[in-house]
């Protein structure tokens, strides 16, 4: 375990009934980033965020929130960090406003002028009685508490659910203030041009372990750039190559996908063919997590569905 | 009528889902109510075999205000009547049952958004609303079923068989045409459900006291309560099939209302329309405790003022209703027998504070399910993730289970022993009696409080139908220990069985002693079990 860690889970199992929800997790936050931490549905997302709040017992494992064990310092922990729900649900009689309040007090303190802030900005009307919300400003009240508190670490989970575009661009603009205000942020998210936009680190968890974990630029480098080159002559020997994978001749025009390591050798190649055009692309996000969901059923192809579906241009870059 | 047919569309459909979704809850209501009657009639013929003892028996009835009070009047000395009017009180469970499934399926469905899915498919405007009472209805007219026929087979006269079925089954409609109107009122399912209790409540408040004096007195206010037409019915004395055009009146009137109502309000809304509230939280409202203040203060003032009005009434007619027995040479004697003006007054008291300790018993348990509920919705999540511990929070609900009792049942206490007081011209020999007598019932109803929170505790998924089973059985052997012969150690097995009879009675504070140990002991388990285990 690193210092600068605020979060650091290691091997964290959890089960319920026969059900494994977590099976060896790892994954550390540093202290002051924004981190990512990306699945489908059902994934284990919620479970790590609920066992970090103390809400749940792990199995096994090991698990420390600001230097401190979640479970057993739960109210000495939760002063220090502010956490907003998946599904948030209010008490239907209190307003919004009642509830920033009464959430920010128990919590030990809010600032009121970023209360009022961020009232404006999430166009929120705090007077209205919590059963009258939609499910996007019930996200905001929740969202409000956890921004206008004082809080070193922000659990966010699946925050921008229910928020529209313009709202789901407010919230960006408030994690890259928290950012640099020097916040530590895990947000969990299955919205990936929202983590590609806002984090510095990534987690990718699949059926309750992590598969990848580091910045977006390792986890490009350790993935394949595409290729896609026009050439004055056809090409041969491209085939037997390292590094080249997914390769597609049509004539002149070649696309593949290249390791890091293979790019040397394949543009070297190219050139005695006369390259007439060459465009690369660096792994997206959706591809990284593409690669590792793409075999599976159909929680994956949900997954990619889901990207889609929210905002193909920020994640085609 | 294809307006008609298009805002029915679906019925069918949403009748399967509501069966779907009753098919354990309903068959143990309707079986258990419904097999009760034979077995209260078995045991009245083993107590009562002649003629003669059944004659002396009556007489006492109607010596004992209590009694007409709880029950009614009791119209014959046949076995079939004495039944009758032994489960006179017992038809409020029908009413309950009655209401508790009308809102269950409609405002609580609404309120819960279930509705709104629904309503996006082939789906009238009024089918929910029809299906729900269709199933309501047709589930009284089962429980009626089970009771005539129960009792036909065995050996009671067919006429008044089949007039106190039909009487149950009547009786379970209007509770559900009440419970249809006031699912149009209110946005949650929690307030329709006690507007609709309330009803109940003060329809059986109604009926007390009108009965209580005797058959003269002020009997014709039993005739503005439902409960009061369901005896006036007369089951086995020279039945009166009219008193059932009331009843039916009565609910045509009211689900005409319900539909006129659910025609003309949006999906989701009540008639009290929403208004907004406070931009902040006040400066009190700033911890567990507050905000628990906030969520159960209506109900326990709504129940306050109930306990209230019901100790108001009570001391109010009590003075009159001993009385009564006073004028009546030969009920004198027997109600000499019974310890005279003041055994009655003891007795009538000593009868409906075990009765209010029963009913203050679902307030408390009520109140200490607000805990699951707030688990189950998802709202003590942002609670228990501020710096706030699991105990803290349980102990905010659990102060209203505790104290909340305590409050009720102190103010139904005051009410009525100032008034028997003020009546009688000895408050400061009554006040402190009658007082005394409601607050001796706080034991038991904690024990049932510390069953509620060592459930939650420890077996989480089956505290709302555990707690509620543990109430009813309670109920049942309070209610029907005795007259059901009951073996001793099963009628200990309630809390209430312990609590002394005041006032009169002696009072002695081991068992009140014991009862506290054991609550408090429950309720520690259950926070124990809470700090352990993974929070929902």
């Amino acid at each position: 375990m690193n210092d600068g860690d605020a979060i650091f889970i290691s091997g964290l199992v959890k089960t319920f009934g026969r059900t494994r929800a977590l099976d060896g997790l790892d994954l550390s936050v540093r202290t002051g980033e924004v981190h990512g931490f990306l699945g489908p549905n059902g994934a284990g997302k919620s479970t790590t965020l609920r066992v970090l709040l103390g809400l749940i017992r792990k199995d096994s494992g090991e698990t420390r929130l600001l230097g401190g064990d979640p479970w057993r310092e739960a109210v000495k922990l939760h002063r220090r960090l502010a956490y907003v729900p998946g599904d948030v649900t209010l008490w239907p009689g209190l307003t919004g406003g009642e509830v920033i309040d009464l959430l920010g007090r128990m919590r030990g303190g809010l600032d009121k002028g970023r209360r009022a802030e961020l009232l404006e900005r999430f166009e929120l009307d705090p007077r209205k009685k919590a059963r009258a919300y939609s499910k996007g400003n019930r996200q905001k009240v929740a969202l409000v508490a956890a921004l206008a508190s004082d809080a070193e670490v922000l659990l966010l989970d699946e925050p921008t659910s229910g928020l529209d575009p313009l709202m789901e661009a407010v919230f960006r603009g408030c994690v890259e203030e928290e950012r640099r205000s020097g916040r530590t942020v895990l947000l969990s998210s299955h919205i990936l041009s929202e983590v590609e936009a806002l984090c510095e680190r990534v987690t990718i968890i699949k059926d309750g372990t992590a598969v990848e974990s580091g910045t977006l630029s390792e986890m490009r480098h350790l993935s394949r750039t595409s290729i896609s080159v026009e050439l004055a002559r056809v090409p041969v020997g491209l085939a037997g190559l390292s590094g080249v994978h997914d390769l597609e001749i049509d004539g002149n025009r070649v696309r593949c996908q290249v390791d890091a390591s293979g790019l040397d050798g394949l543009l070297g190649h190219l050139t005695p063919f006369g390259v007439r055009s060459l465009t690369s692309q660096p792994p997206t996000l959706e591809d990284l997590f593409l690669r590792h969901y793409e075999t599976e059923g159909p929680e994956a192809r949900e997954a990619a569905w889901e990207s889609r579906g929210t905002d193909r241009a920020g994640v085609a870059r | 009528m294809k307006a008609l047919t298009n805002s029915l569309a679906g019925t069918r459909t949403l009748v399967r889902l509501i069966l779907r979704r009753d098919r354990i809850v309903l068959p143990l209501w309707i079986i258990s109510l419904g097999i009760l009657p034979v077995a209260i009639a078995n045991t009245l013929k083993d107590l009562y075999p002649t003629a003669a003892e059944r004659q002396s028996y009556l007489d006492i009835i109607t010596a004992n205000p209590a009694l007409n009070a709880l029950y009614g009047h009791a119209f014959g000395a046949g076995l079939g009547a004495l039944t009758a009017w032994r489960l006179g009180g017992t038809v409020l469970l029908v009413g309950l049952a009655s209401l508790l499934t009308l809102i269950r399926h409609t405002r609580a469905e609404e309120a819960a958004g279930r509705r709104e899915l629904l309503g996006a498919t082939v789906v009238g405007r009024q089918a929910p609303l029809f299906s729900a009472l269709l199933f309501t209805f047709d589930a009284s007219l089962l429980l009626g079923a089970v009771v005539s026929v129960s009792l036909i087979a065995y050996g009671l006269p067919v006429a008044g068989s089949m007039a106190f079925g039909l009487s149950w089954t009547v009786f379970g409609w209007a509770f559900a045409a009440v419970a249809a109107v006031a699912a149009q009122l209110t946005e949650g399912a929690r307030a329709a459900r006690g507007i609709s209790i309330a009803v109940l409540g003060l329809c059986f408040v109604l009926r007390a006291a009108g009965d209580a004096g005797g058959k003269d007195g002020l009997s014709w206010i039993s005739w503005l309560s439902p409960f009061g037409w369901t005896q006036r019915v007369r089951p086995f004395a020279d039945e009166r099939w009219w008193v059932f055009a009331l009843f039916l009146g009565l609910v045509a009137v009211l689900a005409a209302a319900a539909f006129a109502l659910s025609a003309r309000r949006d999906l989701g809304s009540g008639l009290l329309p929403a208004r907004l509230g406070p931009a902040a939280g006040s400066p009190w409202l700033r911890n567990p405790l507050a905000l628990a203040w906030r969520l159960q203060r209506g109900t326990l003032l709504a129940w306050s003022a109930g306990f209230a009005v019901f100790g108001a009434i009570l001391g109010g007619i009590t003075e009159s209703a001993v009385k009564v027995t006073e004028d009546s040479p030969q009920i004198k004697t027997i109600a000499e027998r019974l310890g005279g003006s003041s055994g009655l007054a003891d007795a009538w008291f000593a009868a409906f504070m075990g009765l209010l300790g029963l009913v203050a018993s679902g307030y408390a348990v009520g109140a200490a399910l607000r805990l699951r509920g707030e688990e189950a919705d998802g709202c003590a999540e942002p609670v228990l993730a501020t710096a706030v511990s699991r105990v803290r929070w349980a102990g905010s609900h659990l102060a209203f289970a505790v104290l909340g009792p305590a409050v009720v049942l102190g103010v139904a206490g005051l009410a009525a022993g100032l008034i028997y007081g003020l009546t009688s011209g000895d408050v400061g020999r009554e006040l402190p009696r009658v007082l005394g007598a409601a607050i001796v019932q706080l034991p038991a109803v904690w024990v049932l409080v510390g069953v509620t929170v060592a459930l939650f505790g420890v077996l989480p998924r089956f505290v709302g139908s555990g707690s509620w089973a543990v109430l009813a059985a309670c109920v049942l052997i309070e209610e029907f220990g005795r007259p059901l012969q009951l073996s001793k150690r099963l009628l200990d097995l309630s809390p209430f069985a312990h609590v002394p009879n005041l006032p009169g009675a002696e009072v002695s504070a081991a068992p009140l002693a014991w009862l506290s140990l054991i609550a408090a002991n429950l309720i520690a388990a259950g926070l124990l079990g809470l700090r352990r285990r993974d929070v929902l």
